[in-house]
């Protein structure tokens, strides 16, 4: 299959392991990724917790020129998932929201492409038994939390994702490539998300709490598909509670035995090569 | 006389607030309660009451995250994460003083970046941020060891179409 790809900012920055480990990914599982051409920033929370109109026009420009395509969108960064969806709902429930914003970016919004997330393409259109076929590293003695936070599932009737509440999609992806996924309640929590640099104690305290329950729960280590719950997770953590995060694709990458993992790993802030050699995977 | 209320309920466009029957589900679920100075449910109450100095001057309208769980649960459809970016929106226009302002310099700064190149260059945006907020000096270990490892990367691409990205700042700005 053929998809759009919007990378959004942070994966050509700090989230550059997201980016680089679902390219290899995609391609390992036959999805081709055609960047989207010239997009702009999807404007994140600042946009639409001071300028809702800013907030869906800016997503609403890329939207646009996605639509161009005809092709599915592949949006890997959660909060840039969450903006464009919310921009695409609102240009096709409010018409004259709708009208001003084609008045703005000086062409037709039609509705016509799927925004989704790399977790859904994968889980829906290739399938877990396709991905366990391909494993050649079984990561047996892994054990890791799913962690989706707030921005691929909430608002539900936004996101669509599995289950709002309860989603599964990355805990069955993990045990597809024999990682032993602990279950926990604090998959949906929030990490503080843009809080980091205006107010980090919340961070710093909200962050440890989900560490000191994914322990509580048996894992060691948690996975995400969102960057700024992966710079937290890994950056925010006290040091006596703290477990190495991952973003997914890089476990996937690792069990189908794709180039490129030692060169993400060594830039998390928590090296998690010790664990993984420990476990004789490295 | 427009209420307090009315305005909050016509920026919202949704299920007015006073649907609310304070079941205080919303803050029982609010990962950042605990540093707020009102409780979600708290502010609704101010808000039907009208007090609008107290609500655009607390630390909860800059707290929210937007995490979406208080809407999600409530059991009335009320949108307390929309009226909290509506009362955000509202504390900006009126020029009251934010009562956590580097939250605010940060998304001045977040938004400033995306005016200059279109898309967010990390480096640029933090430095706009700390001038803006005088925060020079928490984080600098954490930024050079990120630095090192090759985690921050100094050049990124830019948006080429920028007259497009300006008209809309123009185009939406207040």
């Amino acid at each position: 299959m053929k998809v759009s790809y919007y990378p959004g900012c942070s994966l050509h920055a700090t989230g550059r392991e997201y980016d680089e480990s679902v390219k290899v990914v995609s391609k390992a599982l036959d999805i081709e990724l055609e960047e989207l051409d010239d997009w702009s920033c999807c404007g994140a929370s600042s946009a639409h917790m001071t300028n809702f109109k800013l907030s869906v026009a800016l997503p609403g420009r890329s939207i646009i020129a996605a639509e161009k395509k005809a092709m599915d969108v592949m949006v890997p960064c959660a909060a840039c998932f969450n903006r464009l969806k919310s921009a695409q709902y609102h240009l096709k429930n409010n018409e004259t929201l709708r009208t001003e914003i084609e008045g703005i970016i000086g062409e037709k919004f039609k509705g016509s492409v799927n925004i989704r997330n790399p977790i859904d393409i994968i889980y829906e259109d290739i399938g877990v038994d396709r991905v366990k076929e391909l494993v050649t590293r079984r990561l047996e003695g892994l054990k890791p939390v799913s962690y989706y936070g707030c921005l691929l599932l909430r608002p539900p009737e936004i996101c669509c994702f599995d289950d709002y509440e309860n989603p599964y999609m990355l805990d069955r992806l993990m045990e597809s490539l024999g990682a032993e996924s602990r279950s926990w309640s604090y998959k949906t929590d929030c990490c503080g998300g843009n809080l980091t640099l205006g107010k980090t104690e919340i961070v710093v305290r909200l962050v440890d709490k989900l560490m000191v329950m994914a322990r509580e729960a048996g894992a060691n280590c948690i996975i995400t598909a969102c960057p700024v719950c992966f710079a937290n997770l890994d950056t925010r953590a006290s040091e006596d509670v703290a477990l190495p995060a991952f973003y997914f694709t890089e476990l996937m990458a690792m069990a189908l035995g794709l180039e490129g993992t030692n060169s993400w790993f060594k830039r998390h802030n928590m090296d998690p090569r010790p664990l993984l050699r420990s476990l004789g995977l490295v | 006389m427009t209420t307090f209320l009315k305005e909050v309920n016509d920026r919202i466009g949704g299920v007015p607030i006073q649907n609310c029957y304070h079941c205080r589900k919303c803050t029982a679920g609010c990962p950042i309660a605990f540093a707020m100075d009102y409780n979600p449910d708290a502010v609704i109450k101010m808000i039907q009451m009208g007090r609008r100095e107290d609500v655009l001057k607390s630390s909860t309208i800059w707290l929210c995250a937007s995490c979406e769980t208080c809407v999600t649960r409530c059991p009335n459809e009320v949108d307390i994460a929309r009226m909290m970016d509506v009362l955000r929106e509202m504390a900006i226009e009126s020029h009251v003083d934010a009562k956590e302002k580097n939250i605010l310099k940060f998304h001045e700064a977040f938004l400033s970046s995306i005016k200059m190149r279109g898309r967010i260059n990390e480096p640029m945006m933090i430095a706009l941020y700390k001038l803006k907020s005088g925060d020079y000096f928490s984080d600098l270990g954490m930024g050079m060891s990120m630095f090192l490892k090759g985690k921050i990367k100094p050049i990124s691409p830019r948006t080429k179409d920028m007259k497009s990205v300006r008209n809309i700042f123009k185009s939406t700005g207040k």
